[in-house]
Protein backbone atom coordinates (compact mmCIF):
# COMPACT_ATOMS: atom_id res chain seq x y z
CA UNK A 1 0.00 0.00 0.00
CA UNK A 2 2.74 2.22 0.90
CA UNK A 3 4.48 1.22 -1.82
CA UNK A 4 1.53 2.29 -4.14
CA UNK A 5 1.50 5.69 -2.54
CA UNK A 6 5.06 6.06 -3.24
CA UNK A 7 4.50 4.94 -6.83
CA UNK A 8 1.48 7.43 -6.98
CA UNK A 9 3.52 10.13 -5.99
CA UNK A 10 6.90 9.87 -7.92
CA UNK A 11 4.24 9.41 -10.67
CA UNK A 12 2.26 12.87 -9.47
CA UNK A 13 5.95 14.62 -9.70
CA UNK A 14 6.70 13.22 -12.87
CA UNK A 15 3.79 14.73 -14.54
CA UNK A 16 4.52 17.98 -12.71
CA UNK A 17 7.48 17.92 -14.40
CA UNK A 18 6.61 16.57 -17.50
CA UNK A 19 3.63 19.42 -17.92
CA UNK A 20 5.90 21.98 -17.28
CA UNK A 21 5.82 24.80 -20.44
CA UNK A 22 9.79 25.69 -20.68
CA UNK A 23 9.37 28.35 -23.75
CA UNK A 24 11.60 28.37 -26.75
CA UNK A 25 13.90 25.43 -24.97
CA UNK A 26 11.97 21.80 -25.40
CA UNK A 27 12.83 20.10 -22.30
CA UNK A 28 15.71 17.81 -23.88
CA UNK A 29 14.87 14.58 -20.96
CA UNK A 30 14.04 12.30 -23.81
CA UNK A 31 16.38 13.23 -26.34
CA UNK A 32 19.11 12.65 -24.03
CA UNK A 33 17.79 9.63 -22.26
CA UNK A 34 17.93 8.61 -25.82
CA UNK A 35 21.64 9.41 -26.72
CA UNK A 36 23.02 7.90 -23.54
CA UNK A 37 20.42 5.87 -21.67
CA UNK A 38 23.31 5.46 -18.31
CA UNK A 39 23.54 9.23 -17.73
CA UNK A 40 21.37 11.94 -15.60
CA UNK A 41 19.35 13.54 -17.57
CA UNK A 42 20.02 17.22 -17.02
CA UNK A 43 17.10 19.59 -18.56
CA UNK A 44 18.13 22.93 -20.15
CA UNK A 45 14.89 24.95 -19.36
CA UNK A 46 14.05 28.25 -19.02
CA UNK A 47 12.11 30.55 -16.45
CA UNK A 48 8.81 29.65 -17.14
CA UNK A 49 9.40 25.71 -15.86
CA UNK A 50 10.89 27.46 -12.85
CA UNK A 51 7.80 29.76 -12.28
CA UNK A 52 5.33 27.49 -12.99
CA UNK A 53 6.36 24.90 -10.37
CA UNK A 54 6.87 27.83 -7.85
CA UNK A 55 3.16 28.25 -7.91
CA UNK A 56 2.50 24.64 -8.14
CA UNK A 57 -0.83 24.17 -6.29
CA UNK A 58 -0.03 20.46 -5.40
CA UNK A 59 0.96 21.27 -1.85
CA UNK A 60 4.48 19.59 -2.84
CA UNK A 61 7.34 20.95 -1.01
CA UNK A 62 9.43 21.75 -2.94
CA UNK A 63 13.78 22.94 -2.16
CA UNK A 64 15.35 24.47 -5.43
CA UNK A 65 18.71 24.79 -4.96
CA UNK A 66 20.76 27.48 -7.45
CA UNK A 67 24.02 26.27 -7.66
CA UNK A 68 27.03 25.61 -10.60
CA UNK A 69 29.52 23.51 -10.90
CA UNK A 70 32.13 26.35 -10.59
CA UNK A 71 30.86 27.30 -7.18
CA UNK A 72 32.82 25.79 -4.37
CA UNK A 73 30.27 26.34 -1.31
CA UNK A 74 27.66 25.20 -3.71
CA UNK A 75 29.23 22.13 -4.32
CA UNK A 76 30.41 21.54 -0.50
CA UNK A 77 26.43 21.70 0.72
CA UNK A 78 25.18 19.50 -2.31
CA UNK A 79 25.50 16.20 -0.16
CA UNK A 80 22.95 17.65 2.62
CA UNK A 81 20.47 18.52 0.02
CA UNK A 82 20.85 14.92 -1.88
CA UNK A 83 21.17 13.20 2.15
CA UNK A 84 17.76 15.82 2.86
CA UNK A 85 16.14 13.84 -0.88
CA UNK A 86 16.69 10.82 0.73
CA UNK A 87 15.54 11.26 4.30
CA UNK A 88 12.07 12.88 3.39
CA UNK A 89 11.20 11.09 0.45
CA UNK A 90 8.21 9.51 2.03
CA UNK A 91 7.25 13.03 2.57
CA UNK A 92 5.71 15.43 -0.65
CA UNK A 93 9.30 17.10 -0.41
CA UNK A 94 11.59 17.55 -4.03
CA UNK A 95 14.81 18.78 -4.13
CA UNK A 96 15.67 20.51 -7.40
CA UNK A 97 18.86 21.64 -8.19
CA UNK A 98 19.23 24.58 -10.61
CA UNK A 99 22.42 24.61 -12.17
CA UNK A 100 23.65 28.20 -13.18
CA UNK A 101 26.21 27.07 -15.15
CA UNK A 102 26.77 28.14 -19.00
CA UNK A 103 24.25 26.63 -21.43
CA UNK A 104 26.82 25.58 -23.62
CA UNK A 105 28.96 23.72 -21.04
CA UNK A 106 26.14 21.27 -20.37
CA UNK A 107 27.25 18.15 -22.15
CA UNK A 108 30.91 18.41 -21.29
CA UNK A 109 30.92 19.79 -17.14
CA UNK A 110 27.46 19.33 -15.76
CA UNK A 111 26.09 16.26 -17.30
CA UNK A 112 29.91 14.62 -16.31
CA UNK A 113 29.74 16.44 -12.56
CA UNK A 114 25.90 15.04 -12.08
CA UNK A 115 27.03 11.57 -12.94
CA UNK A 116 30.48 11.65 -11.15
CA UNK A 117 28.82 13.22 -7.84
CA UNK A 118 25.84 10.33 -8.66
CA UNK A 119 23.29 13.01 -7.60
CA UNK A 120 20.20 11.97 -7.70
CA UNK A 121 17.99 14.86 -6.99
CA UNK A 122 16.14 16.41 -10.25
CA UNK A 123 19.01 19.05 -12.00
CA UNK A 124 17.39 21.94 -14.16
CA UNK A 125 20.51 23.97 -16.25
CA UNK A 126 18.52 27.59 -15.98
CA UNK A 127 19.19 28.60 -19.42
CA UNK A 128 17.87 32.20 -19.03
CA UNK A 129 21.69 34.72 -19.08
CA UNK A 130 19.55 37.28 -18.42
CA UNK A 131 19.45 36.92 -14.70
CA UNK A 132 17.72 40.30 -14.35
CA UNK A 133 14.69 39.61 -15.23
CA UNK A 134 14.17 36.55 -12.91
CA UNK A 135 16.51 37.02 -9.73
CA UNK A 136 13.69 39.17 -7.86
CA UNK A 137 11.34 36.87 -8.90
CA UNK A 138 12.68 33.98 -7.12
CA UNK A 139 12.95 36.52 -3.97
CA UNK A 140 13.47 40.19 -3.84
CA UNK A 141 16.11 39.86 -0.82
CA UNK A 142 18.66 38.06 -3.92
CA UNK A 143 21.28 39.85 -4.42
CA UNK A 144 22.17 36.90 -7.46
CA UNK A 145 25.18 35.47 -5.04
CA UNK A 146 25.22 31.72 -5.00
CA UNK A 147 24.41 29.22 -3.84
CA UNK A 148 20.66 30.38 -2.48
CA UNK A 149 18.41 28.34 -1.80
CA UNK A 150 14.69 28.27 -1.71
CA UNK A 151 11.97 26.31 -0.53
CA UNK A 152 8.29 26.59 -0.95
CA UNK A 153 5.05 25.47 -0.86
CA UNK A 154 2.37 27.40 -2.71
CA UNK A 155 -0.62 25.44 -1.37
CA UNK A 156 -0.05 26.44 1.84
CA UNK A 157 1.46 29.16 1.29
CA UNK A 158 4.70 29.51 2.75
CA UNK A 159 8.58 30.42 1.43
CA UNK A 160 12.08 30.69 3.22
CA UNK A 161 15.16 32.24 1.09
CA UNK A 162 18.68 31.59 2.07
CA UNK A 163 21.48 33.43 0.20
CA UNK A 164 24.32 31.27 1.95
CA UNK A 165 25.04 27.84 1.82
CA UNK A 166 22.63 25.40 4.06
CA UNK A 167 23.84 22.35 5.95
CA UNK A 168 21.76 19.41 6.86
CA UNK A 169 20.39 20.59 9.69
CA UNK A 170 19.35 23.83 8.81
CA UNK A 171 17.66 22.13 5.99
CA UNK A 172 15.59 19.78 8.48
CA UNK A 173 14.53 22.62 10.87
CA UNK A 174 13.10 24.60 7.91
CA UNK A 175 11.65 21.46 6.40
CA UNK A 176 9.66 21.17 9.51
CA UNK A 177 7.58 23.97 9.24
CA UNK A 178 6.78 23.17 6.06
CA UNK A 179 5.54 19.37 6.25
CA UNK A 180 3.43 17.34 8.64
CA UNK A 181 4.51 14.37 10.29
CA UNK B 1 59.12 48.51 -23.75
CA UNK B 2 57.97 51.78 -22.44
CA UNK B 3 54.30 50.02 -23.07
CA UNK B 4 55.37 46.78 -21.20
CA UNK B 5 55.76 49.63 -18.22
CA UNK B 6 52.82 51.39 -18.68
CA UNK B 7 50.63 48.20 -18.94
CA UNK B 8 52.70 47.05 -15.60
CA UNK B 9 51.35 46.21 -12.23
CA UNK B 10 48.59 48.12 -10.86
CA UNK B 11 47.62 45.88 -7.87
CA UNK B 12 47.72 48.00 -5.44
CA UNK B 13 46.49 48.00 -1.44
CA UNK B 14 43.05 50.00 -0.43
CA UNK B 15 42.98 52.71 2.10
CA UNK B 16 39.39 52.98 2.59
CA UNK B 17 38.10 55.94 4.89
CA UNK B 18 37.03 54.58 8.35
CA UNK B 19 33.97 55.82 10.26
CA UNK B 20 31.74 56.36 7.51
CA UNK B 21 28.89 55.07 8.16
CA UNK B 22 27.73 51.56 5.74
CA UNK B 23 23.87 51.23 4.87
CA UNK B 24 22.18 47.92 5.95
CA UNK B 25 21.74 47.12 2.40
CA UNK B 26 24.68 48.56 0.44
CA UNK B 27 24.49 51.51 -1.88
CA UNK B 28 21.39 52.70 -3.98
CA UNK B 29 21.25 55.45 -6.70
CA UNK B 30 21.35 58.59 -4.93
CA UNK B 31 24.01 57.62 -1.93
CA UNK B 32 27.19 58.78 -1.46
CA UNK B 33 29.81 56.90 -1.86
CA UNK B 34 32.53 56.08 0.29
CA UNK B 35 36.02 57.69 -0.49
CA UNK B 36 38.85 55.30 -0.28
CA UNK B 37 42.56 55.93 -1.19
CA UNK B 38 44.69 53.42 -2.99
CA UNK B 39 48.70 53.20 -3.62
CA UNK B 40 49.51 53.47 -7.46
CA UNK B 41 52.13 51.55 -9.31
CA UNK B 42 54.50 54.30 -8.53
CA UNK B 43 53.74 53.78 -5.04
CA UNK B 44 52.06 57.09 -4.60
CA UNK B 45 49.00 57.22 -1.89
CA UNK B 46 45.61 58.54 -4.34
CA UNK B 47 42.44 59.54 -3.67
CA UNK B 48 39.49 59.74 -6.51
CA UNK B 49 38.89 62.84 -6.62
CA UNK B 50 42.84 63.55 -6.98
CA UNK B 51 42.25 62.57 -10.33
CA UNK B 52 41.19 65.77 -11.70
CA UNK B 53 39.95 64.42 -14.78
CA UNK B 54 37.24 62.28 -13.37
CA UNK B 55 33.97 63.25 -13.83
CA UNK B 56 33.38 59.52 -12.10
CA UNK B 57 34.15 55.98 -11.95
CA UNK B 58 33.56 52.56 -13.43
CA UNK B 59 33.88 50.89 -9.58
CA UNK B 60 33.99 46.76 -10.56
CA UNK B 61 33.82 44.21 -7.79
CA UNK B 62 35.39 41.53 -9.23
CA UNK B 63 38.12 38.52 -8.72
CA UNK B 64 40.55 36.30 -10.42
CA UNK B 65 39.02 32.96 -9.96
CA UNK B 66 35.22 33.42 -10.32
CA UNK B 67 33.73 32.51 -14.30
CA UNK B 68 31.44 34.79 -14.28
CA UNK B 69 33.84 37.37 -13.68
CA UNK B 70 36.01 35.62 -15.98
CA UNK B 71 33.07 36.42 -18.42
CA UNK B 72 33.20 39.35 -17.81
CA UNK B 73 36.95 40.15 -17.70
CA UNK B 74 37.11 41.47 -21.62
CA UNK B 75 34.06 43.72 -20.84
CA UNK B 76 35.72 45.58 -17.98
CA UNK B 77 38.54 46.02 -20.61
CA UNK B 78 36.53 47.14 -23.01
CA UNK B 79 34.64 49.61 -20.60
CA UNK B 80 37.92 51.00 -20.00
CA UNK B 81 39.01 51.75 -23.05
CA UNK B 82 35.46 53.21 -24.76
CA UNK B 83 35.22 55.19 -21.25
CA UNK B 84 38.56 56.32 -19.62
CA UNK B 85 39.39 59.07 -21.67
CA UNK B 86 35.87 60.62 -21.51
CA UNK B 87 36.03 60.78 -17.89
CA UNK B 88 34.92 57.78 -16.68
CA UNK B 89 37.64 55.37 -15.65
CA UNK B 90 37.36 51.61 -14.39
CA UNK B 91 38.62 50.44 -10.77
CA UNK B 92 38.77 46.66 -10.32
CA UNK B 93 38.47 45.84 -6.56
CA UNK B 94 39.42 42.19 -5.68
CA UNK B 95 36.83 41.39 -1.74
CA UNK B 96 37.67 38.23 -1.55
CA UNK B 97 39.76 36.58 1.49
CA UNK B 98 43.00 35.26 -0.44
CA UNK B 99 42.91 32.85 2.77
CA UNK B 100 39.60 31.54 1.74
CA UNK B 101 40.16 31.86 -2.39
CA UNK B 102 42.76 30.54 -3.68
CA UNK B 103 44.47 32.30 -6.55
CA UNK B 104 42.98 35.35 -5.44
CA UNK B 105 46.11 36.58 -3.49
CA UNK B 106 47.98 39.89 -4.36
CA UNK B 107 50.69 37.67 -6.18
CA UNK B 108 47.96 36.16 -8.74
CA UNK B 109 46.08 39.57 -8.80
CA UNK B 110 49.58 41.08 -10.21
CA UNK B 111 49.97 37.91 -12.44
CA UNK B 112 46.60 38.49 -14.06
CA UNK B 113 46.70 41.99 -14.35
CA UNK B 114 49.67 41.79 -16.47
CA UNK B 115 48.76 38.97 -18.46
CA UNK B 116 45.67 40.25 -19.53
CA UNK B 117 46.80 43.91 -19.86
CA UNK B 118 44.95 45.46 -17.84
CA UNK B 119 44.86 49.20 -18.25
CA UNK B 120 43.30 49.78 -14.73
CA UNK B 121 44.23 49.88 -11.09
CA UNK B 122 43.45 46.28 -9.04
CA UNK B 123 43.10 46.43 -5.94
CA UNK B 124 43.08 44.99 -2.48
CA UNK B 125 40.22 45.28 -0.37
CA UNK B 126 42.42 43.61 1.92
CA UNK B 127 39.64 44.05 5.08
CA UNK B 128 36.95 43.75 2.55
CA UNK B 129 35.65 46.66 4.63
CA UNK B 130 34.82 48.66 0.71
CA UNK B 131 33.10 45.57 -0.22
CA UNK B 132 31.27 45.50 2.86
CA UNK B 133 30.41 49.52 2.81
CA UNK B 134 29.17 49.17 -1.22
CA UNK B 135 26.90 46.14 -0.57
CA UNK B 136 28.61 44.24 -3.42
CA UNK B 137 27.77 40.39 -2.14
CA UNK B 138 28.73 38.77 -5.37
CA UNK B 139 31.22 39.45 -8.17
CA UNK B 140 31.53 40.62 -10.93
CA UNK B 141 29.28 44.11 -9.41
CA UNK B 142 29.54 47.27 -11.07
CA UNK B 143 29.17 51.04 -8.97
CA UNK B 144 29.05 53.76 -11.66
CA UNK B 145 29.66 56.91 -8.96
CA UNK B 146 29.98 60.58 -10.72
CA UNK B 147 31.69 63.75 -9.13
CA UNK B 148 29.78 66.18 -6.77
CA UNK B 149 32.28 68.44 -5.98
CA UNK B 150 34.49 66.37 -3.92
CA UNK B 151 32.00 63.68 -3.32
CA UNK B 152 31.01 60.76 -5.30
CA UNK B 153 27.01 60.22 -5.97
CA UNK B 154 26.07 56.57 -7.01
CA UNK B 155 24.03 56.48 -10.25
CA UNK B 156 24.09 52.71 -11.09
CA UNK B 157 24.56 49.50 -9.00
CA UNK B 158 24.37 45.86 -10.51
CA UNK B 159 25.45 43.58 -13.64
CA UNK B 160 27.36 45.03 -17.13
CA UNK B 161 24.78 44.00 -19.22
CA UNK B 162 21.94 41.16 -19.46
CA UNK B 163 23.96 38.22 -21.37
CA UNK B 164 26.46 37.05 -18.68
CA UNK B 165 27.94 34.36 -20.76
CA UNK B 166 27.89 35.94 -24.33
CA UNK B 167 28.40 40.01 -24.24
CA UNK B 168 27.70 39.89 -28.37
CA UNK B 169 24.39 38.38 -27.15
CA UNK B 170 23.45 41.25 -25.02
CA UNK B 171 20.22 43.51 -25.30
CA UNK B 172 21.46 45.78 -22.66
CA UNK B 173 24.22 47.03 -21.52
CA UNK B 174 23.70 48.56 -18.78
CA UNK B 175 26.58 50.02 -17.44
CA UNK B 176 27.30 51.83 -20.89
CA UNK B 177 24.09 53.22 -21.20
CA UNK B 178 24.62 54.21 -17.39
CA UNK B 179 27.77 56.22 -18.01
CA UNK B 180 26.97 57.49 -21.64
CA UNK B 181 23.40 59.65 -20.05
CA UNK B 182 25.55 60.83 -16.90
CA UNK B 183 28.37 62.00 -19.89
CA UNK B 184 24.91 63.64 -21.29
CA UNK B 185 23.69 64.66 -18.02
CA UNK B 186 20.31 62.95 -18.46
CA UNK B 187 19.34 60.86 -15.50
CA UNK B 188 20.07 56.85 -15.58
CA UNK B 189 17.04 54.72 -17.33
CA UNK B 190 18.28 51.50 -15.49
CA UNK B 191 19.88 52.18 -12.52
CA UNK B 192 19.89 48.80 -10.50
CA UNK B 193 20.59 45.95 -11.92
CA UNK B 194 21.02 41.88 -10.70
CA UNK B 195 23.30 39.33 -11.57
CA UNK B 196 24.37 35.75 -10.93
CA UNK B 197 28.04 36.08 -9.57
CA UNK B 198 30.11 34.01 -6.94
CA UNK B 199 29.45 35.15 -3.11
CA UNK B 200 32.57 36.89 -2.43
CA UNK B 201 34.76 35.19 0.21
CA UNK B 202 34.21 36.87 3.27
CA UNK B 203 36.92 36.08 6.47
CA UNK B 204 35.12 33.88 8.98
CA UNK B 205 32.62 33.78 6.80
Amino acid sequence: MRKLFFVYLMAAFSSVLAQVPVGKEPLAADTLAAASPESTPVLKVKWGALDSLMSSSTDTTYIINFWATWCRPCVAELPHFEQVRQDYARHKVRVLLVSMDFAKDIEDRVIPFVDRMKLKSTVWLLNEPDANSWIEQVDTSWSGALPATLIINSARPRRMFFEKALDYETLARELSYFIEY
Amino acid sequence: MKRTIMLGVMSALLFATFGFLPPAEGYQPGDRAMPFKYRNKQGQLVALRDNVSAKGYIIVFTCNTCPVAQAYEQRVLDLDKQFASKGFPVIAINPNDSGRSWGDSYEDMKERAIEKKYTFPYLVDANQELARTYGARHTPTVYVVQRQGNSFIVRFTGAIDNNMEDGSQATKKYVQDAVNALLENKPVAIPTTKAIGCSIKWKNG
